[in-house]
């Protein structure tokens, strides 16, 4: 039972992970109708980031954070401008596949400067440790931050969307980009703000990923990328409480199902409930179905 | 249900005249109607977008379906040809009840239709169009097709005979090769209805099939709107803003308001109909 | 008229195959080709097959598929497996005649896994049908991870998890195949794309073929035409499954280790990339963009660390100036010199 919570605890930890990942995604496949496969790659600079910062720059780890965050910002802003602006009216398999070269210059570059030998993160957030049941259950500072985080930026981004003039300026976009821009909506600076918004989540991601799992190398943020695309699919893409949901429904599946079924087996089960979920709600769990006008 | 009996049941209508009942041409009394729709509705969350909708139409009539926009006709075609379900009663094609069918078994028992905003295959060849129509009239597989049996050769030239023969009924064969896509407006329109006739339909439904076209090209389509009746002795169902071609052409017209038939008869009926009249032009002033 | 015109095209495309076949065969026998570039032939031949197969689903049936690899890697595993139960049970040493089986073997296989994934993933549209198959394809090398096969005489036996089982391993859960026959040659592969593009070219040519890309260019009208689209979306979808898993046969063979972690995700990316680049629904781009991209990383081997820098810039600027509306236009320019004859014939969305 004790070890049955550890797991569930953990599984929540890393499903904050991914929704906070799969947050970004969602958003951007809202507003910008891609896949935006960088996304992954986007937390690895973040990450390094954070981890430059403490390691080299002996910065405090708040300090690190924030300036993991500016950085991945501004990266967000600039690949959206040079390049997914320019294939706004392409065919949205043009996108992909230059989202996925971007996705390369990312890991290569990172492999350039960093290589691929493993850093190992530094436990910046360990505060120590809560322990339970005599110590039977021991919940780490970083489990808990992870779960705050994800908490706090749950209601900060649904306040944001729902109540801000910047959030409505989204959804409006997101909802028809021309209209928006005919009530005067500055639909390219609305979209930009959105990679800004999602880029700085990732920042977030990468370091709480890293405490929590502490080798960094250049491919770290393909896999975590790969499943939070999973969770804001599951969730039903485009919708920011069903990425929370996908991303901790997820997270939970795969620690269970790595603890109690098998190990090697984790991921493949990750991606068999998104298949089973998808038969029965083609649109995800929140999204809603677009029926075609005939 | 028997051809007895339905003959007798369309005389009794004939004698005892109830709204409901559809407008056949007398030619068409003594076959089973092509089409039969008894209170057919749907709802769409609550909202009933048509209801009550009965019509009989008769083996080679033309019938006109007007009424003012988002009056329903365009739901009308939809839950004739399967792509929604309708929540309420039923649609005998032929005599044969098509509950629970899709689009493509009802294509099959002989509905074919164009769409309002045309669904050509944009990419393919305007031959090529019309061969998806024949598709079904076309019998062999993909193991034939790609190891080029022999039944492959035959079959493929007896289709592109065919998909010639049916483009010349709107003297388009020399733009078989063209891209459908890049087709001008009024052509996309009548290769729309040459790839529906493909199908061998008993039924053809044509959603607007003037709209965008000039005066003459209208005039022209009329024509040959007849003459793909009496040539393949099919019915023909429209809808049409332009009043000239429905008063023109169709023999029975059904016209829709609020998703409800205000009234049915022939030409001359619905033009002097009060009902119609103050659908299309409102209501006159009180006083 | 039009047939033959699609015909003397498909006989131009295989005579420009082979030529492109026998000019490699004569420089590999001249010994004019460098020793990496020889090594990367069999490569090509693969990944030219991954990408003509993988045209078929997205560009002619029009349906993302990310999971591409995983039909590859099914068919890589049934390849060794089948090689090696041939030579065990029947004593068969023909390494020709065992690389064809073994390559249907592993086709079939792959194509019964295109069925089973098929059911599920073809309900789907768009997005949702992406993600999908990139979910199957990452459980179906999560599971082979799993799986220890060994031969017994004529017995194959199977676990699950469990690596002791009799005779001698053949697939060792995670660290894959080992000691494999390298049975695989150049022009058995070649062989392989001249058939991968005949089914492709006479798929796209027929009516099964025409239905198929009418359920692309209009979902609704082609129910409206009485086309029953999930049996065509089907159909191009195992087609593409059996030709990658007969490709992913052939690539099983031709290395003497191999593990399930090749079939990643990035390989379906990979050939994915392929597709793209060659121009969607584009049989032809497909197969230079292959063996392009296949060989280049070979050919920036002097910029060393740099080359996949390099790669994906190359990437991101080719996505950029193709989907250019002023480069496009050029392009439009030039084709529209081929005159009316030409324009007619590019209707056709292959070819």
């Amino acid at each position: 039972m004790v070890s049955f919570l550890r797991f569930l605890i953990n599984g929540i930890s890393l499903g904050s992970v991914y929704a906070i990942i799969a947050l970004g995604y969602t958003m951007v496949y809202g507003i910008a109708k891609m896949l935006n496969f960088a996304h992954g790659d986007v937390i690895m600079v973040g990450a390094y980031i954070a981890f430059c910062a403490i390691s080299y720059l002996s910065l405090p780890p708040v300090l690190a954070v924030l300036c993991a965050m500016a950085v991945c910002t501004a990266l967000g802003v600039i690949i959206e401008g040079l390049a997914y602006r320019p294939l706004r009216q392409s065919a949205s398999l043009a996108v992909l596949i230059t989202a996925i070269g971007v996705s390369y210059f990312l890991q290569n570059t990172a492999l350039l400067i960093w290589s691929s030998n493993p850093k190992i993160f530094p436990s910046a957030f360990s505060f120590g440790t809560i322990k339970l049941f005599d110590g039977n259950l021991v919940i780490s500072s970083e489990t808990i931050l992870t779960i705050i985080a994800n908490i706090v930026i749950m209601i900060a981004l649904t306040l944001f969307t729902g109540r801000t003039k910047m959030g409505k300026a989204m959804r409006a976009v997101s909802e028809d980009k021309g209209a928006a821009e005919l009530m005067g909506i500055n639909v390219n600076r609305t979209i930009s703000l959105t990679f800004a918004i999602g880029s700085a989540l990732a920042a977030i991601a990468g370091v709480l990923l890293c405490s929590a799992y502490p080798t960094l190398q250049p491919t770290t943020g393909s896999m975590p990328g790969i499943k939070a695309f999973t969770a804001a699919v599951f969730g039903g893409i485009g919708s920011i409480p069903g990425a929370m949901i996908g991303g901790l429904l997820l997270g939970v599946i795969e620690i269970l199902g790595k603890a109690y079924i098998s190990t090697e087996l984790g991921d493949a089960l990750v991606f068999a409930v998104l298949i089973v979920v998808l038969l029965f709600k083609p649109a995800g769990l929140l999204g809603k179905p677009v029926r075609e006008k005939v | 249900m028997t051809q007895t009996e339905n003959k007798k049941r369309l005389l009794d209508t004939k004698m005892v005249p109830a709204p409901s009942q559809g407008i056949i041409p007398e030619r068409d009394y003594y076959s089973t109607p092509v089409l039969e729709a008894r209170h057919l509705g749907i709802e769409f969350g609550g909202l009933k977008a048509v209801e009550d909708f009965n019509l009989i139409i008769g083996k080679t009539e033309i019938a006109g379906l007007i009424g003012p926009n988002g009056a329903g006709k365009t739901t009308v075609f939809n839950l004739l040809t399967k792509v929604y379900q309708p929540t309420m009663g039923t649609v005998l094609v032929n005599g044969k009840d098509t509950a629970g069918m899709n689009t493509v078994q009802a294509n099959k028992l002989g509905i074919a239709r164009t769409f309002q905003n045309i669904r050509l295959f944009d990419n393919m060849t305007v031959e090529d169009n019309v061969r998806i129509g024949l598709h079904n009239q076309v019998k062999y597989g993909m193991f034939t097709g790609i190891f080029r049996l022999p039944g492959y050769w035959k079959q493929e030239k007896r289709q592109h005979e065919q998909a010639l023969e049916l483009l010349s009924l709107f003297d388009m064969q020399d733009l078989a090769g063209v891209r459908a896509g890049s087709l001008p407006y009024g052509a996309q329109r009548r290769l729309e209805i040459v790839r529906a006739l493909a199908t061998h339909p008993s039924l053809l439904l044509l959603d607007e099939p003037a709209a965008g076209m000039n005066p003459h090209e209208t005039e022209e389509l009329m024509h040959n709107i007849i003459k793909i009746r009496d040539q393949f002795q099919i019915a023909i169902m429209l809808i049409e803003h332009d009043m000239n071609l429905v008063m023109g052409i169709c023999e029975g017209i059904c016209v829709l308001n609020y998703g409800r038939i205000i009234a049915k008869g022939t030409a001359d009926e619905i033009q002097a109909n009060p009902t119609v009249i103050e659908a299309y032009l409102g209501k006159k002033k009180e006083g | 008229m039009k047939l033959k015109k699609s015909t003397i095209n498909n006989i131009i495309s295989y005579g420009i195959v082979i030529i492109a076949f026998i000019i490699c065969q004569s420089m590999i026998s001249s010994g004019s080709m460098s020793r990496s570039l020889r090594g990367q032939m069999i490569p090509i031949c693969v990944y030219i097959v991954m990408a003509v197969s993988l045209n078929l689903v997205v560009g002619i049936s029009g349906e993302l598929s990310l999971g591409h690899a995983g039909f590859m890697c099914v068919g890589a595993f049934s390849g060794i497996i089948a090689s090696a139960w041939l030579t065990a049970a029947f004593g068969l040493e023909n390494e020709i005649v065992r690389l064809i089986l073994a390559m249907i073997a592993g086709g079939i296989v792959a194509g019964v896994f295109g069925v089973l994934i098929g059911i599920p993933v073809l309900r789907l549209r768009g997005d949702y049908l992406a993600i999908v198959t990139l979910a199957f394809g990452e459980i179906i090398r999560n599971v082979l991870n799993c799986l220890y096969f060994s031969l017994d005489g004529r017995k194959l036996y199977v676990a699950f998890n469990n690596p002791a089982i009799p005779g001698t391993i053949l697939v060792n859960g995670p660290n894959g195949a080992k000691d494999v026959a390298k049975i695989s040659t150049f022009p058995v592969g070649f062989v392989l794309i001249l058939f991968a593009l005949f089914v492709v070219l006479n798929l796209v040519n027929s009516r099964s073929g025409r239905a198929i890309m009418a359920t692309r260019d209009n979902r609704i009208a082609a129910e409206a035409m009485g086309i029953n689209v999930t049996k065509y979306k089907m159909m191009a979808f195992v087609t593409a499954a059996v030709l990658a898993g007969m490709a992913g046969a052939l690539y099983g063979l031709n290395f003497s280790t191999i593990t399930a972690a090749k079939f990643k995700f990035d390989t379906s990316i990979l050939v994915l990339v392929f597709v793209v680049l060659g121009g969607i629904g584009n049989i032809w781009g497909s197969i230079i963009a292959a063996a392009l991209l296949t060989v280049l990383p070979e050919l920036l081997r002097a910029f060393a660390d740099y080359r996949m820098l390099i790669y994906a810039i190359v990437l991101i600027l080719v996505m950029l100036a193709t989907n250019n509306p002023m480069i496009r236009s050029l392009f439009g320019r030039l084709i529209h010199r081929g005159g009316p004859a030409a324009q007619a014939q590019k209707g056709g969305a292959a070819e």
